[in-house]
């Protein structure tokens, strides 16, 4: 009876505490937080432009909340979401570069995102592998695959793929380029919200349905819930927990389709830096709901860009403060509502 | 002596749902006052009030003279009440002492604990109530009496004088638990309360001073255990006549189906727990193993369900219609017509988030008849759902929406018993404490469909710690003792020692210590 106030009312504390936290640190800094907050409430929402710069920043975090909240299902802490979007970026470059122009460009972009989806899967794979053959924790393994596809990219972008004297690859074919609303409704002039976005409510939705309506979800959720009894049930955990993290890193590959094909139009190095650890806050805001997630992200996509909005007046390590602290108490007030129901 | 706990008019609702109505009951110190009633008939519930655990929506509790609204278990212990629950709460990898003295410290956080005075303080205890166990010991290592004996010490030593037992028989072998009753008896002369729910009726006669009946959440009775018979207490509880033993027509077996042949089992740290294991199941007959958990049971089921730890070491043949058992994982072995339920059904048997309507799927969900596209087909699930709960008389209000946590315990177990019996196609049913948690109603439902179960030509493997029900159920015996067959029972002795029951249980009870 009160599970269900909490489910609602934790997220809603945490958002409360947030914010007063941040007016005292803003406060602090020496500036009134009421006019902060005005400024950033008229730059995000006030602005078609800002509407869409939100909405852009959104897709990618309901992207990498859904690749820590689906192996979150199982118990399983998918730290490397970062990993998997930067592995995903690269392979999205990389196959946008090398395609012919010729081709129509409902093949090239399937053809681009697949292969984000892919690589991110894939290196999302690699754990769940390492989980189950070997008991290697999924948390130490993602840190570590961080780091690993960092270098990786970082390696392959200085001394193979980048453009003399840049720091990005070679721009990928034009046919391989998701439109931005702009250029197909007129809708957000300018900002870099594409058509990506509708493809990842889809993907949510889908989410959705496979977690809570299919007996794939069922099993999957039972064997997060108790894994005793899924063994009994004959309800295979191993591969339940490959699939999750493959979906979880497809997911993420996906999020860097947003990026690289409807944005930059190439790989560029730091593009995705702290974002898994923001898709975490996201997943956890949302009670790792796939709904949830979206009105998640859209929260957290606001305060980034918000931030950024703000430059003029907060420094930009105070921002940075300010939504690691978010992010902090957003995880806190969620492990304390479990324990407490 | 004076009123240990006065309950009057004392409530609780559950949403629109009154587990507890209207309840008043007063509990004399220094007696053994037993609560006996059907599954959900609200018995845990009203304890958990006088324990704190829950708070009554109306009503007033009487403690030792004093109204108190208790709002946890830990203002319950300082009020001098404690509960020991059919879940031990115990940290297996501290000591006894530690663990009694565990949230009792009484020391500063960073001295060295006051081990040697409460060794002194628990061996007292010990010797007064016969609770012998070596305050030294590690918790894992002990058998669950000894662990229920923990949890007894713990309460006496933060000074309970009112000690609630719910279902403390249910695990526990026939010496065990005439030890614990001679530990209550004790704990009574000393001036202790002591209420106890149970299942058993013979347990209420021969132990309890007084015992109340519940029903649908209301007590129907209160009388002295000494002037009624178990026949007239089946009928308060249940408002009908109760067999209370099933008949059990001859059986005419057919053709062998499961075949244990020699089987071995080493666990991981090599102990060998079942040694040279020979036994057959022929269809149409009820194969009843009886013995003291820890003979092998818990390894033989586990090797019969593919799900031996890693790491075991297991010989021999398993073979089900010459179809070898051995290797095969828990959904592969369903699949070959098997079904299963765990000695542990809480624990193996269930998701306690899912619905009612969830768990009767549960392990289930394979079978096409529920498939609709890549989810569940809504309609025949709802139809299974309510024959179920037609079927086996599972207390609930909403089947789809009510999370399985919310059911009585025993509630929670015919979930499980619904579900496996039912399984269509089975050839061989595996039976683990079917009657475990279950009132004296639902015994004579389960025990009817295990029978039918059987006239219909299944192989049925029956393991009980009850001697009462290996007997009345089983066509053949036979005793476990350290891993095999010490001895077996053909079907015409069984069926003549069936009629002089306590000598059979008697005789049993020689092969299997
Ligand atoms: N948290 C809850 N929410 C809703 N209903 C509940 C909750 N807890 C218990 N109930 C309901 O209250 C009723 C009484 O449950 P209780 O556990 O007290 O039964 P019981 O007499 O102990 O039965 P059993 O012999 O099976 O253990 C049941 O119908 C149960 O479904
Ligand atoms: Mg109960």
């Amino acid at each position: 009876m009160h599970a269900k106030n909490l489910r609602i009312l934790v997220p809603l504390f945490s958002l409360l505490s947030a914010l007063a936290v941040s007016s005292l640190i803003i406060a602090l800094a020496g500036r009134d937080p009421l006019m902060i907050f005005q400024k950033m409430v008229h730059a995000t929402l006030g602005t078609p432009y800002g509407v869409g710069q939100v909405i852009f920043r959104m897709t990618t975090l309901v992207l990498v909340g859904l690749a820590v909240a689906i192996p979150f299902q199982l118990k399983l802490f998918n730290i490397g979401a970062e990993g998997q979007l930067l592995m995903g970026a690269f392979a999205a470059a990389l196959t946008g570069a090398a395609l012919p122009a010729s081709l129509p460009s409902l093949v090239a972009i399937s053809l681009c995102t697949l292969s984000a989806m892919a690589a991110g899967a894939c290196w999302a794979l690699l754990a769940g592998v390492l989980k189950v053959r070997f008991g290697v924790n999924e948390v130490i393994a993602t840190i570590m695959l961080n780091f690993i596809a960092q270098g990786i990219t970082g390696y392959l972008l200085t001394w193979h793929f980048a453009i003399p004297s840049t720091v990005h690859t070679a721009r990928i074919t034009d046919n391989a380029i998701i439109p931005t609303f702009d250029s197909v409704t007129g809708w957000f002039t300018n900002s870099p919200a594409n058509l990506s976005t509708l493809l990842t409510i889809a993907v949510a939705l889908l989410f959705w349905v496979l977690l809570y309506s299919s007996r794939f979800g069922y099993e999957m959720r039972a064997a997060g819930l108790q894994p005793d009894a899924a063994r009994y049930g004959g309800i295979n955990a191993g591969m339940h927990t490959i699939v999750a993290m493959s979906l979880g890193g497809a997911a993420a590959g996906l999020g860097a389709a947003n990026i690289v094909l409807g944005y930059k139009h190439s790989y560029e190095s730091g593009m995705a830096a702290g974002i898994g650890f923001t898709g975490i806050a996201v997943a956890l805001l949302a009670g790792a709901h796939p709904l949830w997630i979206l009105l998640s992200a859209f929260f957290f996509g606001c305060l980034e860009y918000g931030g950024l909005t703000v430059n003029a007046w907060i420094p930009k390590d105070i921002f940075m403060i300010i939504e690691a602290l978010t992010i902090l108490l957003v995880i806190s007030f969620s492990a304390f509502g479990k324990r407490a129901r | 002596m004076g009123v240990a706990v006065r309950l009057s008019g004392v409530s609780k609702m559950f949403g629109s749902f009154a587990a507890n109505n209207n309840i008043s009951l007063s509990v004399e110190e220094g007696t053994i006052h037993a609560l006996v009633g059907e599954n959900g008939a609200g018995k845990s519930t009203l304890t958990k009030i006088i324990y704190g655990m829950h708070q009554p929506t109306s009503g007033e509790v009487v403690i030792l003279g004093k109204s108190l609204r208790l709002s946890s278990p830990r203002e319950a212990i300082k009020a001098g009440i404690g509960m020991v629950h059919q879940h031990f709460m115990l940290v297996p990898e501290l000591s006894v002492a530690e663990n009694i003295i565990l949230g009792h410290e009484q020391t500063g956080l960073f001295r060295s604990l006051p081990l040697k005075k409460a060794n002194a303080l628990i061996l007292k205890d010990a010797e007064t109530y016969r609770l012998a166990v070596d305050p030294d010991a590690l918790v894992a290592n002990l058998s669950i009496g000894e662990q229920q004996r923990v949890e007894i010490l713990k309460l006496l030593f933060r000074h309970a004088s009112i000690m609630i037992f719910d279902e403390p028989t249910a695990v526990l072998t026939p010496s065990e638990t005439e030890r614990l009753f001679a530990t209550l008896r004790s704990l009574c002369r000393k001036g202790k309360t002591v209420i106890l729910i149970t299942h058993k009726l013979d347990e209420v006669l021969a132990v309890a001073d007084m015992v109340s009946v519940m029903r649908k959440g209301e007590i129907v009775g209160t009388v002295p255990a000494s002037s009624v018979t178990k026949p007239e207490l089946a009928r308060m509880m249940v408002g009908r006549n109760v067999l209370l033993r099933v008949t059990n027509p001859p059986a005419s077996p057919g053709e062998t189906m499961l075949n244990i042949k020699r089987l071995r089992f080493c666990t991981p740290q090599g102990e060998e727990r079942l040694h040279d294991l020979t036994l057959t199941v022929r269809a149409g007959e009820i194969y009843g193993i009886a013995g003291v958990e820890g003979n092998g049971q818990s390894e033989l089921l586990q090797a019969l369900w593919g799900l031996a730890p890693e790491g075991s070491l297991i010989s021999g043949e398993v073979t089900l219609k010459g179809e070898s058992i051995i290797g095969k994982k828990p959904a592969k072995i369903a699949l070959m017509g098997i079904s299963h339920t765990p000695e542990n059904r809480l624990r193996h048997g269930v998701i306690l988030e899912y619905t009612i309507a969830e768990n009767l799927l549960f392990g289930r969900h394979r079978e096409a008849a529920f498939h609709q596209g890549i989810g569940f087909n809504s309609h025949s699930i709802k139809s299974y759902t309510a024959a179920m709960i037609a079927d086996f008389a599972i207390r609930c209000s909403s089947p789809e929406h009510q999370p399985l946590s919310t059911l009585s315990g025993g509630n929670q177990q015919k979930v499980v018993l619904a579900r496996e019996l039912n399984r269509p196609g089975i050839s061989l049913l595996i039976l683990a404490q079917p009657s475990r948690g279950v009132d004296i109603g639902s015994i004579e439902i389960i025990h009817n469909k295990i029978i039918e179960a059987r006239k219909s030509g299944m192989a049925i493997l029956l393991l009980s710690s009850e001697l009462e029900e290996i007997i009345a159920l089983s066509t053949r015996i036979g005793c476990l003792y350290k891993g095999s067959i010490r001895h077996e029972f053909g079907q015409e002795e069984v069926a003549l020692k069936r009629e002089a029951e306590h000598e059979f249980e008697k005789e049993i009870g020689l092969h299997i210590t």
